[in-house]
């Protein structure tokens, strides 16, 4: 699950890490309120989205006036932000943050990861701050200092000490920096998180270290034991099919196709999907279905699935494990009648029950069309949804 | 000949008297596995499904000599369950459940490391060996005793794979589903290593789908390492980067993980890839000779 900045800046400050003054506002009065309450003659004013590269896009700006604050309000909130990271819509505004304003010295990266491939937590720091760390791995690999974390004795000092110093900090910046790794350990462990990034972690022209940038993403499994992080959760910014989904416990993800496909299993779903490409469709949409695949299940990735328009045709490919094709036939039969599907459905099954299954399909009388293989299946949803096979 | 399970693996299931414990254990009996008992803490002393119930896995362990469990409990409780079965000298610990916190992964993956206990999933459908013994939610009717080894990331993929080479008659020696997570407890190349050293395993499936590096790693492993026939098939060509698709563990993220990756490391590591999921049988055909 993603934080937006504001919400993850808040964090940092209950762990006593060094964040600017700052104030989530919904309107432009608020935000004019919040940068009289900060006080100054400058500051930063952030659209709040998840997405990256605000920046570039306009989304960020330094305002040396109150006036410039409740323009910039005024013309974001309401409206969307599109970055590089966005689809063309972009992500819908609703929060401006007002920050006091920072001189920057120097621009630094420190970010922490669950590393796959070592199965450890890694912290990563690099002088490169305040562009893409990727970019920066794949083009100057020998500029990212790493620190790997023991899950049994935690993050230790040193580690900080260690990339405190290779990262050229110096006096007072040491400790600075060994202070905001511990308490950045702290909270990846105690909040569950799966990422973090400071970018730019800053020093700043009096020579202190600061984050000027905080993005946190927190574990899903784990929002069960994280219920405060969990309430932080902003469905306005996910696709609005695949919140839908979600709450019905589907695992649906948007595509640009116009095949519909429902299948049970994730690995299934995307072979599903790579088939109706290899057949020379496009998929519309991954979603899983689930292991039941009861006719609630079904009904709802019916409605989900044919909420978008571009679905000209249904593919739903079943593998019957514990569950029976039957069943699974007959909440399709019950799905398609109470969601009045008007588009070709092209039906897989396989496994447990397939035959009956089948069967029941056939005799509904209904116009499903039942798919003799996998590579038949993926045929007929392209040659149904009007694609040449 | 088989790896990690066979017709005389004692096994207990923790959870066992939850209804996912129940559903799955009463298949399993059914399907011949040994089982020899359950865990539910509270209910020591009591049967279920004509088996005893302790309330330990270290009592259980004691009483019947098993040497596996298959854990059903919910995800906030695997961390625990898992290390239970470790402290208690399971060997193999298969671990169906999904939704287990990451950290919590970390720290058990960590444990195990230090053992020589051998965690199967979690978040997957469990280890078959045909005809002789089942742990887990696979259907035990599309298997055959046979030849081929099959290791996956996804439940519902390798019961496509099972069905394609039972289709052809070549039959299983052991399916494993190593599971979607991030960190799961076993990687492809401790199950490749296992199925190379079985005499009983003439050829190899390896199912891998979009995320993380494994893949690539059990390339390099398959390219030093194994000289039994394999076909490899990668789920999510046309998954889109930064989404998760369904598992955890399926997820493009900064660029890396991708299908194409994938693809092209085990294709320069020799092994026969299909790009479509249909065609694992006929590879297999291809590869080995058989018909």
């Amino acid at each position: 699950m993603n934080l937006h900045e504001y919400q993850a800046k808040g964090l940092f400050a209950e762990y006593g890490l060094p964040v600017s003054q700052g104030y989530a506002v919904d309107t432009a009065d608020e935000a004019v309120a919040a940068a009289e309450k900060i006080g100054g003659n400058r500051w930063v004013v952030k659209v709040q989205v998840h997405a990256g590269g605000r920046g570039k896009a306009g989304g960020v700006k330094l305002a040396d006036s109150t006036d410039e604050v409740r323009a910039f309000a005024e013309n974001w909130i309401g409206k969307n932000l599109v970055t590089i990271q966005t689809d063309e819509k972009g992500q819908p505004v609703s929060k401006i943050y007002v920050e006091s304003c920072t001189d920057i010295g120097r621009e630094l990266y420190l970010g922490a990861v669950v590393d796959r491939a070592s199965r450890r937590v890694v912290f990563m720091a690099s002088t490169e701050g305040g562009v893409e760390i990727e970019q920066v791995a794949e083009e100057t690999p020998e500029k990212i200092l790493r620190a790997v974390i023991d899950p049994y004795v935690g993050a230790q000092p040193f580690q900080g000490r260690e990339l405190a110093f290779q990262l050229g900090l110096e006096g007072v910046q040491i400790r600075q920096f060994t202070n905001l790794f511990m308490g950045l350990a702290k909270l990846f462990e105690e909040l569950d998180c799966s990422l973090l990034e400071i970018n730019p972690l800053v020093v700043t022209t009096e020579g202190n270290i600061h984050c000027l940038d905080a993005k946190v993403n927190v574990d899903g499994n784990a929002l069960y034991r994280q219920a405060k992080v969990a309430a932080m959760h902003d469905p306005s910014q996910e696709d609005e099919r695949e919140a839908q989904a979600a709450e019905f416990n589907l695992n649906y993800v948007a595509l640009d196709g116009n095949i519909g496909c429902m299948v049970n299993g994730a690995g299934l779903a995307m072979g599903t999907m790579d088939l109706v490409k290899i057949h020379g469709g496009n998929p519309a949409n991954f979603l899983d279905v689930g292991g039941g695949a009861t006719k609630e299940a079904v009904s709802e990735a019916f409605k989900i699935i044919l909420s978008d328009e571009n679905v000209k045709a249904v593919l739903i490919n079943i593998f019957g494990g514990i569950v029976s094709c039957a069943t699974i036939a007959e909440g399709i039969i019950g799905a398609v009648q109470e969601v009045g599907v008007t588009v070709p459905v092209v039906v897989r099954f396989e496994g447990n029950n397939a035959k009956k299954g089948r069967e029941t399909l056939a005799a509904s009388g209904l116009n499903i069309i039942a798919a003799e293989s996998l590579t038949d299946a993926a045929q007929k949803a392209v040659a149904a949804a009007g694609d040449k096979a | 000949m088989s790896v990690l399970v066979d017709k005389n693996t004692k096994v207990i299931c923790q959870g066992f008297t939850g209804s996912q414990g129940t559903l799955h254990s009463e298949q399993a009996i059914a399907y011949g596995t040994k089982m020899v008992g359950g865990v539910t803490p509270g209910k020591g002393g009591t049967k279920h499904l004509g088996l005893p119930v302790f309330d330990t896995v270290r009592q259980a362990v004691d009483a019947t000599g098993a040497t596996a469990s298959v854990i059903y409990v919910p995800a906030p409780f695997c961390q625990d369950s898992i290390l239970e079965a470790v402290d208690a000298g399971i060997e193999l610990v298969v671990c169906i459940t999904e939704g287990i916190p990451t950290l919590d992964m970390l720290k058990v993956k960590a444990k195990l490391d230090t053992t020589n206990v051998r965690l199967i999933g979690p978040n997957c459908p469990g280890v078959i060996t045909p005809g002789a013994c089942k742990i887990g939610i696979m259907p035990g009717d599309i298997h055959l005793p046979g030849k081929v080894g099959i290791v996956s990331r996804s439940g519902t993929l390798t019961y496509e794979a099972v069905k394609q080479t039972t289709d052809k008659g070549f039959g299983q020696s052991t399916c494993v589903g190593i599971g979607g997570d991030p960190i799961p407890g076993s990687h492809f190349i401790d199950i490749l290593k296992l199925f190379e050293d079985d005499p009983g395993t003439e050829a190899i499936v390896m199912v891998g789908e979009i995320g993380g590096t494994a893949e690539e790693e059990a390339a390099e492993f398959i390219n030093s390492s194994i000289t039994k026939p394999i076909v490899g098939y990668i789920a999510g060509v046309t998954a889109p980067p930064g989404k998760r698709m369904g598992h955890a563990g399926a997820i493009i993220a900064g660029g890396k993980g991708t299908a194409a990756d994938k693809f092209a490391a085990l294709e320069a590591a020799g092994v026969r890839t299909v790009k479509s999921l249909a065609e694992i049988g006929d590879a297999l055909s291809e590869v080995t000779g058989w018909k």
